[in-house]
C-alpha cells in the first residue's frame, strides 16, 4: 500500500455485548457469547440507540451497523463534525445475506394474507446495501456507498476495498465494516441442511471434536482515513491497515481447497502489500469456523505462509460465525488485541486433531512477547463461493 | 368485509396508525401537515395499506401526492368511498 491507511475509530455489536471494548475484553477473559448453541446479540436493544422511526425503517442487520458506526465515529472524533469534505467520505458495509429477517416475515405475510399484506418497506429493508445506505444517511456521508456481498468474507472485503478507495484518491476516509442478522428460521434451516452447523452447538475451532459452526449475529464498523490527513488533524490512530490481499479458490461452492491454495494466495498478497515477511507476523486471527474442512485447510495455509510458531486463535470460539460481519468484527478485535500485545484465546479447545498442530492459544489469553517490535497481525476471512480476503493490521 | 367509511372512523384509524410510524401522538391533529409530523412517502404507503385493508379504499400515488395534512388524508378516503 503506498498511501498509508489508518484506523481511527472502531465500533461493534456482537453476542458478547454492545461495544468494541466489551467484545475484546470479554473474549480475552474467556467469556462466551454463545447460549443454547446460538450467538445472539442479546444485550442489544434497538430502542436504546434508535428512534421508533429509525428502528422500523431498518432491518436488524442495518441497525447493528448504525449502532456500531455511532461508536466508531465517536471514537474517531467525528461526532460533532465530520473533519472531511463529506463528498469525499465513502461508506462500505459488507453483508453475507442482508435483511433476511424482513424477507422471511414478508414472505410469510404473502403466503398467509396475500400480496396486499406485504409491507412497502420490505425491499428497502431487505436489500443487501441497506446497512451502507443507513450509515451513509445517518452521518451525512456523501461519497460513494455500496455493499460488498461475498458471504463470510464480505466484512474483510469491505475493509480492503475501502482502503483502496483512499489509496486511489476516490475518498479521503471511509466508514466501513460488515453486518449480519441471520438468526432466522430459513437461514438456520438452510445452513443446517448443508450440514455446516454444529449439532452439539459448541464452537470449538481446530479441535478434533469440532462438528460445524455456530451461527452468530452482529456488526463492526471501522473509520479508515488517509494516514497523512489523519495525522494532520491530530487524530488518535488505533492501528494501520498495512496490507490487504484477496483471491478466489475457483474450486467449489462451499468447500475450501484442501491444500489451502486460495487462502495461501490471499495471505501472501496481504503480506506483500504490507511489505512484510512471514517473520514479522506475531499473531493470526483465523477464520477458524469450527467446521472440519475450514480449520484443516486454513491450518495448512497458515503453516505454508507463516510456519508453525505463530499464535493463531479464533474469535468464532466465543461468538460463533457472524458470516458477512465476521471479517469486520474480527478485524476490530484483532486491532484491540494488538494494542494490548495480547493473543486472545481459542475457547473450547480440548482435543488436538491430527495434522492440526499450530499454536491455537487454547482457552487462555497470552501476552505476546515481541520485544518492542510492531504488532503485525493477519486477519483471515473466507467465504462460500471460494472468496478469500485477508487484512494485515499493524499497531506500532 | 370492509368497515363502513365515516369521517370519525377514518380519523380514528389514522390517529391510531401514525404513532406506529414514530409520530408523537400529541402532535396529531386534522391541521397538522405530514411534513411537520415527519411522515414521508414510505409512511404514507404504509398508511394507505392500512386504510385499504380496513375500508377497501385504494389510495394511489397521485392521490397521496396531493394530500398535505392529516385532514386531507381523512377527507380523501371519505370522498373516494362515496
Amino acid at each position: 500500500m503506498n498511501r498509508e491507511i489508518v484506523v481511527t475509530g472502531v465500533g461493534a455489536v456482537t453476542p458478547l455485548g454492545v461495544g468494541s471494548r466489551t467484545l475484546y475484553e470479554r473474549w480475552r477473559a474467556g467469556v462466551s457469547g454463545i447460549q443454547d448453541g446460538v450467538g445472539a446479540a442479546t444485550e442489544y436493544e434497538p430502542t436504546d440507540y434508535l428512534s421508533i422511526k429509525e428502528a422500523r425503517r431498518s432491518d436488524r442487520f442495518a441497525q447493528f451497523a448504525m449502532v456500531a458506526s455511532d461508536e466508531a465515529l465517536a471514537e474517531a472524533g467525528w461526532k460533532d463534525e465530520i473533519p472531511y469534505d463529506v463528498n469525499r467520505v465513502a461508506t462500505l458495509i459488507g453483508t453475507g445475506i442482508g435483511g433476511i429477517g424482513t424477507l422471511e416475515a414478508n414472505h410469510k405475510k404473502l403466503l398467509d394474507q396475500g400480496p396486499k399484506a406485504v409491507s412497502p418497506l420490505s425491499i428497502p429493508l431487505l436489500m443487501g446495501n441497506a446497512a451502507s445506505a443507513a450509515v451513509s444517511m445517518r452521518h451525512g456521508l456523501r461519497g460513494q456507498s455500496f455493499a460488498t456481498l461475498s458471504a463470510c468474507a464480505a466484512g474483510a472485503h469491505a475493509i480492503g476495498t475501502a482502503a483502496r478507495m483512499i489509496q486511489t484518491g476516490d475518498a479521503d476516509a471511509v466508514v466501513t465494516g460488515g453486518s449480519e442478522a441471520a438468526l432466522t428460521p430459513l437461514a438456520t434451516a438452510a445452513f443446517g441442511a448443508l450440514d455446516a452447523l454444529s449439532d452439539i452447538g459448541i464452537s470449538r475451532p481446530f479441535d478434533a471434536k469440532r462438528d460445524g459452526f455456530v451461527m452468530g449475529e452482529g456488526a463492526a464498523v471501522l473509520v479508515l482515513e488517509d494516514g497523512e490527513r489523519a495525522r494532520a488533524r491530530g487524530a488518535n490512530i488505533l492501528a494501520r491497515l498495512a496490507g490487504y490481499g484477496a483471491s478466489s479458490d475457483a474450486y467449489h461452492l462451499t468447500a475450501p481447497e484442501k491444500d489451502g491454495g486460495g487462502a495461501i494466495a490471499a495471505m501472501e498478497a496481504a503480506l506483500r502489500d504490507a511489505g512484510y515477511g512471514p517473520q514479522d507476523v506475531v499473531y493470526v486471527n483465523a477464520h477458524g469456523t469450527s467446521t472440519p474442512l475450514n480449520d484443516r485447510a486454513e491450518t495448512i495455509a497458515i503453516k505454508h505462509v507463516l510456519g508453525e510458531e505463530v499464535p493463531v486463535s479464533s474469535l468464532k470460539s466465543a461468538i460463533g460465525h457472524l458470516l458477512g460481519a465476521a471479517g469486520a468484527v474480527e478485524a476490530v478485535a484483532t486491532i484491540l488485541a494488538m494494542r494490548d500485545r495480547v493473543a486472545p484465546p481459542t475457547l473450547n479447545y480440548e482435543t488436538p486433531d491430527e495434522g492440526l498442530d499450530l499454536d491455537y492459544v487454547p482457552n487462555e489469553a497470552r501476552t505476546l512477547d515481541i520485544n518492542g517490535k510492531p504488532a503485525v497481525a493477519l486477519s483471515n476471512a473466507f467465504g462460500f463461493g471460494g472468496h478469500n480476503a485477508v487484512l494485515c493490521l499493524e499497531v506500532a | 368485509m370492509a368497515a363502513t367509511v365515516t369521517p370519525e372512523a377514518v380519523e380514528k384509524t389514522v390517529v391510531e396508525a401514525l404513532p406506529q410510524f414514530g409520530v408523537d401522538e400529541s402532535q396529531i391533529s386534522r391541521d397538522a401537515t405530514f411534513e411537520e409530523l415527519d411522515v414521508d412517502s414510505l409512511d404514507l404507503a404504509e398508511l394507505s395499506q392500512i386504510i385499504e385493508d380496513e375500508y377497501g379504499v385504494q389510495l394511489k400515488g397521485d392521490d397521496v401526492g396531493k394530500i398535505k395534512t392529516v385532514g386531507d388524508a381523512i377527507d380523501l378516503v371519505v370522498a373516494k368511498s362515496g
